[in-house]
């Protein structure tokens, strides 16, 4: 078996020259301090995102876009199909548990100020790709075409009628009409697995292909320090032997990437996948009532839970604020916070210094905001 | 940098054991991913409406010489009234590969279009491609209604 595996790598090794395909890999290491727990939420994000694939191509087997059918093809999934239940739950599952992952993933990469100079790029890439997953979460939610997606969805979009001057035609180019109706639905399923499936595999390659060309940063002060070593080493060898035993052997501060780092994170891998069967086995993810266009909007309506600070934040506004409406005043406030996020980097001059404090302080007070209005939206 | 790894011989006992632990250990987990995507790949057959007997048409709709096609469960069945007024049923799937087949008023005979397969007034493949006859039905007349059974296995 195992001279087999050889004979075959040397076959292809011959054709593609693997070994140098390999090499940086063997040579790639990564950082070890403190805090590289968080190191692991990016790859448990990837690896929602592969189960979403899997699942999501498994889905599109039964599922039908079209109102007559929506609703039944999912039932039918749910009900008829040999773990139909399973395969939808963790499609449901793992798209809360993948924002879920992404977001911490976001604010552990800003307070260990990992997105400073020369990784700006990779800070951004991030941004917009956890930007797609809402809008796959938000399409996503409505093919099963029941009642709260309905809803939701009419309320989504209407948001989009506040932007100015565009607002209208936006509406009517999510919609595919003034109305929601089947041609959203076609719409909204055009976008979930084809648009959006594109256009995010392409940040994704971006991000991850910074990453593997920048290697992984480590926060501000160690870097300092590794830098300092360095040139201690170079220039005064003995005083940074001293300095060594002193602190510890800093070159225990670096792991391989393969297969030490690899394999923790092959864990990781494990760990989500655990949660999220769990999760989809124990609390199947419910069907809910078909959509009726023409029935009241049912009580106590409520979005998925990553819009529920911006819903939350918008029902407390009042109808009329300075010269706007009050809902258009909060689309605003909050697509300029979410610009100013996306510039951290450049907003953040010396990471170290006066603007890193302050983002600090600013960036507590958005994680307690967030998770207030959310709080709160779930309880209201 | 040392590996991590510890120079144990391949063959002691205490190696080995953990080596089947953690083999049959992965191939549990790539079973249970497997198993649950082939079987939901494999479609769930498809429930055979609970078609024993079906009402075709009414006493009054088809005149001598003419054939209407009904549904039969999921799958479409062809009533023929021949000219002597005599009704009879089939199924209208052909035998050959699963076209619709109809009624030919001029030929008074059951022609497949796909590839011309003809068959008699009693069901049986005449010419061209089908294999087999049309299965044929039980055709009763209950009222002014024509019912059509699927013809008892006995």
């Amino acid at each position: 078996m195992r001279k087999l595996a050889a004979r075959l790598y040397a076959w292809l090794d011959l054709r593609l020259n693997l070994d140098d395909l390999i090499a940086p890999l063997r040579h790639k290491t990564v950082p070890v301090h403190y805090f590289s727990f968080w190191y692991y939420l990016g790859g448990m994000t990837l690896f929602l995102f592969l189960v979403q694939i899997g699942t999501g191509i498994l889905l599109l087997l039964y599922y039908r876009p079209s109102p007559g059918e929506a609703f039944e093809s999912v039932q039918f999934i749910m009900t008829k199909v040999r773990f139909g239940w399973l395969i939808r739950g963790l499609h449901a599952w793992a798209a809360n548990l993948l924002i879920f992952t992404a977001v911490l993933h976001m604010f552990s990469t800003f307070f260990l100020k990992a997105y400073r100079a020369p990784r700006e790029l990779t800070w951004m890439s991030g941004c917009v790709s956890l930007f797609l997953f809402l809008c796959f979460g938000f399409s996503g939610y409505l093919l099963p075409w029941n009642e709260l997606a309905f809803f939701a969805t009419k309320v989504g979009t209407e948001m989009a009628a506040a932007v100015p001057l565009i607002g209208h035609w936006l509406l009517v180019f999510l919609r595919g009409g003034e109305e929601v109706t089947g041609a959203t639905l076609t719409r909204f399923f055009g976008f979930h697995v084809a648009v959006l499936p594109g256009i995010t595999l392409l940040f994704l390659a971006i991000h991850l292909g910074l990453i593997q060309r920048q290697g992984i940063s480590v926060p501000p002060g160690m870097d300092r320090a590794m830098h300092g070593l360095a040139y201690l080493r170079k220039h005064d060898p003995e005083a940074a032997r001293t300095w060594m035993e002193a602190a510890g052997s800093p070159e225990m501060r670096e792991m391989r990437f393969f297969p030490n780092f690899f394999l923790r994170e092959l864990m990781a891998w494990y760990v989500a996948l655990g949660v999220l069967a769990t999760l989809a086995a124990f609390d199947p993810w419910e069907l809910g009532v078909k959509a009726d266009a023409f029935a009241p909007t049912p009580a106590g309506i409520h979005p998925e839970w990553y819009f529920l600070a911006v819903f939350q934040s918008l029902k407390l506004l009042p109808a009329k604020l300075l010269w706007i409406e009050g809902e258009q005043f909060g689309l605003l406030v909050f697509s300029a916070a979410a610009l100013a996020w996306l510039l951290v980097p450049f907003i953040d001059r010396n990471p170290e210094g006066r603007s890193g404090r302050i983002l600090k302080v600013v960036g507590v007070a958005v994680v307690l905001y967030l998770t207030g209005m959310t709080v709160w939206g779930w309880l209201g | 940098m040392e590996t991590e790894t510890t120079e144990h011989t391949e063959g002691s006992g205490r190696r080995r054991f953990l080596e089947v632990l953690l083999g049959s250990s992965l191939a549990a987990s790539v079973v249970s991913v497997l198993y649950p995507i082939l079987q939901f790949v494999l479609p769930p057959r498809a429930a055979e409406l609970d078609a024993d007997t079906v009402v075709a048409a009414k006493a009054d709709e088809l005149a001598p010489n003419s054939a209407k096609i009904f549904r039969f469960g999921n799958r479409p069945g062809i009533l023929i009234r021949s000219a002597d007024g005599s009704y009879r049923a089939f199924s209208a799937t052909c035998t050959h590969l699963d076209c619709t087949v109809q009624y030919r008023k001029r030929e008074s005979d059951i022609w497949c279009a796909c590839h011309n397969g003809v068959y008699d007034l009693q069901g049986r493949n005449v010419s061209g491609p089908p294999p087999r006859p049309l299965e044929a039905y039980d055709v009763h007349v209950r009222g002014d209604e024509i019912v059509v059974a699927r013809q008892q296995k006995a």
